[in-house]
């Protein structure tokens, strides 16, 4: 009973969604001064999902109707769950299970999922060669994600995300940030964000993924897209740079809180400076140079470094 | 109804439908939606998919063929969806209006909310038009009255 609660509110569902609409408000409103805009107020991400959600829902022709509106529904569970078992691994350190960092890594692989579903279930041309691309980005950026996430299991002796979070990787070696900078790479491809925004490209494939979806549906896509915008750079928080810790007073939680702060500038900056890259560019970076420096850094992370 | 319009002025997903324009009211739409004028601020973002729309920009003169398109678009639109006519020809056919292949204007196709004139009309024009409709879906006139 206490976990259907904690997922449904804090720190699961609710909290993520919360937390997630701000995120994606700084990282619009952000955007928007690095163009010299005056961008859009606060509220905004809200307002989008409440009309969303008064909207009339389209659904394609001879499709299966119970998987076109479900498909959202698996990114959105997933997220919420991944988030809820992030934080409180950060809440209560002590009572994490064995292995939960790979249920993490797991979940957050449904949101790709759900939208590769929903993608091939519109039956539309542009959405089922989105839904191609999202895969093929999936295949590309996993392999040196996992890779680098070796580097903090390596270095705490665990695949316990309490164990992970008392060892801090980035602070206190070479290896470290060698890795978080290729998660970094692989986690802006996770949330298909410029230069790896190939499934959706709005000028090449209006909206690519997502083009038949609307109302209701859309906006949980959107809410996923927003949660995943909280989750995925909490996550290499957590793996990386000791996430928040509230055990040691309000002053680290604050650090941690600015460095979370930090990472999400860092995304919104890459978003911003860089052009896209087409799927093949995309897969042959990240099977490249990033996965090799991803075992250069397990090497170093091997060899103590 | 008002309540629905009261949150779909908050955030109005724009798509802009052109119908064998000339190109000077879309290079103004384009204009508008730059960072020098900042849509957002509104809450307007330009979106790819007719799916996604809330606010459906026409320009160009709708011949016989074009005007069918823009009606099944209308269509296919998730309601409620507001329709913006802009520059003289989305009007009224302008200088196109004895064209062999141009039959009505577009609006009695599309049921119309807000006629943008001028050719092309100015940036501020659209946003002001824009956010009228805002105002309008905001505090919608009581009934009977003359709008």
């Amino acid at each position: 009973m206490n976990v259907i609660v904690q997922f449904l509110f804090f720190p699961g569902l609710l909290f993520t969604v919360v937390a997630g609409l701000v995120t994606s408000w700084y990282d619009r409103k952000l955007t928007a001064r690095l163009q010299m805009r005056k961008g859009p107020p606060f509220w905004q991400p809200f307002y989008d999902v409440r009309k969303l959600m008064i909207k009339e829902t389209c659904v394609p022709e001879r499709t299966a109707i119970w998987l076109f509106l479900s498909a959202p529904l698996v990114g959105l569970a997933g997220t919420a769950l991944a988030s809820m078992i992030l934080w409180r691994a950060m809440l209560e350190p002590a009572v994490t299970f064995a292995g939960d960092l790979i249920v993490v890594m797991y979940l957050l692989a449904l949101p790709s999922l759900s939208v590769i579903l929903g993608a091939f279930v519109s039956r539309n041309p542009l959405a089922s060669l989105g839904g191609s691309r999202e895969m093929k980005l999936v295949l590309a950026y996993e392999l040196p994600f996992v890779v680098a996430a070796c580097v903090p299991i390596l270095r705490a002796g665990s695949i316990q995300l309490g164990e992970i979070l008392s060892v801090p990787v980035v602070g206190s070696s070479l290896s470290g940030v060698l890795a978080l900078l290729v998660a970094l790479i692989a986690m802006q491809a996770r949330l298909t964000r410029v230069p790896f925004d190939i499934p959706e490209a709005e000028c090449e494939l209006g909206s690519g993924v997502l083009i038949e979806y609307s109302g209701p549906p859309l906006a949980m896509y959107k809410l996923t897209q927003a949660m995943m915008l909280f989750t995925g750079p909490m996550f290499l928080l957590v793996l990386y740079g000791g996430g928040i810790s509230f055990s040691q007073g309000w002053l680290s939680a604050t650090a941690g809180g600015l460095k979370f702060l930090g990472l999400i500038t860092v995304i919104v900056l890459i978003r911003n400076t860089a052009p896209r890259l087409r799927i093949d560019q995309a897969m042959r970076l990240l099977w490249g140079p990033v996965t090799l420096a991803a075992l250069l850094a397990v090497a170093l992370a091997w060899w103590g470094w | 109804m008002s309540k629905k319009n009261k949150f779909l002025s908050r955030s109005l997903f724009l798509f802009h439908l052109g119908g064998s324009a000339c190109n000077n009211c879309d290079i103004e739409i384009l204009d508008a939606l730059t960072p020098k004028y900042d849509l957002e601020r509104f809450g307007i973002i330009a979106v790819g998919s007719i799916r996604h729309a809330d606010i459906i920009l026409l320009s160009g003169i709708f011949n016989k063929k074009a005007a069918i398109r823009a009606r099944r678009l209308y269509e296919q639109a998730p309601k409620p969806v507001i329709v913006l006519a802009i520059g003289g020809c989305a009007c009224s056919g302008l200088i196109f209006r004895d064209s062999y292949n141009w039959d009505e204007p577009v609006g009695n196709y599309v049921p119309i909310d807000a006629y943008v004139a001028g050719c092309p009309p100015k940036p501020e024009a659209i946003i002001a038009a824009i956010t009228q409709v805002i105002d309008k879906l905001q505090h919608p006139a009581p009934a009977g009255a003359d709008r």
